[in-house]
């Protein structure tokens, strides 16, 4: 049994004075051992939170790099670390904020093939990185080797929070057998997210990890918490273990991981669309420069484009494009644009099907403008 | 009469609406008069078969549909139905 020193003791001391939690309690916290997959919204709050409670081995998985547009919810990341590895600068905010506690890092992707043999190690995992190959993966990984996992999810204004695979308690598959088709629920990136939002729900992961491993209060098992920033209303629904389920059900079909971005439907090598529908920004640059006749139609929202415009577009957002089809000629040539090329790319399939023969996509939208032809066009 | 809670992914196809009131006597029937109201809710919900989409979870009050008499489950007046879809707010790839 370890013990804690002397710095320890002044350092945990408002845990060490409250029985729930105490000498005993403090010393479960040592010896415990959490795996933080991903150093991002949800990543941030719950590593700083659950480094300062005193885990004593914390692994964090993460490869990817600090960027503005991190900085407005990833309080673990400063200004200074922009460019960073996201799982160096992660560590060098743990590593101050509590220098006893023990921190692995597992440089990668997290993968079918590498799952286990991460997982394995550690006593809970707490999935912070909110995509869905990743939380079936996590997921199936965590029934399978039958370690608790602390889920979290965000959208904009909403979270959702829940603990999976304890015994006996469901899975996310229990909650949702398959995951939406891609395109069909926008990330933070298309969606945009509360800064605080991922704080929040990041913090009741934490506060339900560190309540699992002191084995304190009534855990947030079989309960879905939904949390409401904008009406600040958190409601909580009924979780049950479905019998049915194909990974923690009475006759389980699956028994090993499987290809997560083939069950999401995301293709192994995104192919670079040759479409024929697609033209590159620096060419409508030149269509514009030649004074063709052209016009060049903007689909985002409104608010999108008083952040940042190209000359000479004009705004209809996608979701008005049926109503507002008679402001198009259908014999013009017609260029759709939007932040990335995702909604311009439906606004052309809905303009060819509608009749409208000489419409083209300009590849990569706003962004790419930005980075091909005029700097002086924000990023966000 | 029900409440139907619109989660934020779908209000776009509501009309931005986050709750809306509906007559019915069963969660099949409150839904239906949901997605008459709103028809471009319908592909979300619906499957082409017209099933209930299976990333789109429906609680009467506190309680998964699936759970009790899924779709027939009787409304009555001050029941609120919640439509949970999944949602992921990460990088797609990590």
């Amino acid at each position: 049994m370890p013990e804690l020193s002397k710095e320890e003791i002044l350092r945990y001391s408002r845990h060490l004075i409250m029985p729930e939690v105490g000498m005993e309690g403090q010393l479960k916290l040592k010896q415990s051992s959490v795996l933080l997959v991903g150093a991002g919204g949800l990543g941030a709050p719950l590593a700083m939170y659950l480094t300062a409670a005193g885990i004593g081995r914390i692994g964090l998985v993460d490869f990817d790099v600090v960027d503005f547009t991190n900085l407005q919810r990833q309080v673990i990341h400063g200004t200074k670390d922009v460019g960073k590895k996201k799982i160096d600068s992660a560590f060098e905010s743990m590593r101050d904020i509590n220098p006893f506690v023990q921190l692995e890092r597992h440089e990668t992707a997290l993968s079918s093939e590498n799952a286990f043999e991460i997982f394995k190690n550690y006593d809970y995992v707490v999935d912070g990185t909110d995509n869905f190959p990743t939380r079936y993966l996590v997921n199936d990984a965590c029934v399978l080797l039958k370690k608790p996992n602390v889920y979290g999810s965000i959208f904009r204004f909403e979270g959702q929070a829940t603990v999976f695979a304890t015994e006996g308690g469901p899975c996310y598959r229990c909650l949702y057998p398959e995951p939406p088709p891609p395109g069909l629920v926008p990330s933070c990136a298309e969606g945009g997210v509360l800064g605080i939002l991922p704080g929040v729900i990041g913090l009741i992961q934490a506060t339900e990890t560190v309540k699992l491993i002191l084995d304190i209060g009534q855990p947030l098992i079989g309960r879905l918490l939904l949390y409401d920033a904008l009406n600040m209303k958190f409601r909580e629904l009924k979780l049950r273990r479905n019998p049915e389920c194909p990974v923690c059900g009475d006759n389980r079909t699956i028994h090993e991981l499987i290809d997560y971005q083939q069950f999401c439907g995301i293709p192994q090598h995104q192919p670079e669309p040759t479409v024929q529908g697609e033209i590159e920004p620096t060419e409508v640059k030149q269509k514009q420069d030649r004074g063709d006749n052209f016009v060049l139609v903007d689909v985002r929202e409104p608010h999108e484009f008083q952040i940042a415009r190209i000359p000479g577009s004009i705004l209809i957002p996608l979701g008005d494009l049926p109503k507002r089809l008679n402001e198009l000629d259908p014999n013009a040539e017609i260029v759709m644009h939007c932040k990335m090329g995702g909604r311009s790319a439906k606004a052309c399939d809905l303009l060819k099907q509608n009749g409208y023969p000489k419409v083209r996509n300009m590849k990569g939208g706003i962004l790419a403008w930005s980075e091909k032809v005029d700097a002086s066009v924000p990023k966000y | 009469m029900a409440r139907i809670l619109i989660p934020t992914p779908l209000r776009q196809f509501a009309e931005k609406n986050d709750t809306v009131e509906v007559e019915g006597a069963t969660v099949g029937e409150a839904l239906t008069a949901l997605i008459t109201r709103f028809p471009d809710l319908k592909k979300n919900l619906y499957s082409d078969e017209g099933k209930l989409r299976s990333f789109v979870n429906v609680y009467l009050n506190d309680e998964d549909i699936r759970y009790i008499k899924k779709e027939a489950s009787p409304v009555v007046a001050g029941d609120t139905l919640s439509i949970v879809p999944s949602i992921a707010g990460g990088r797609a790839h990590a």
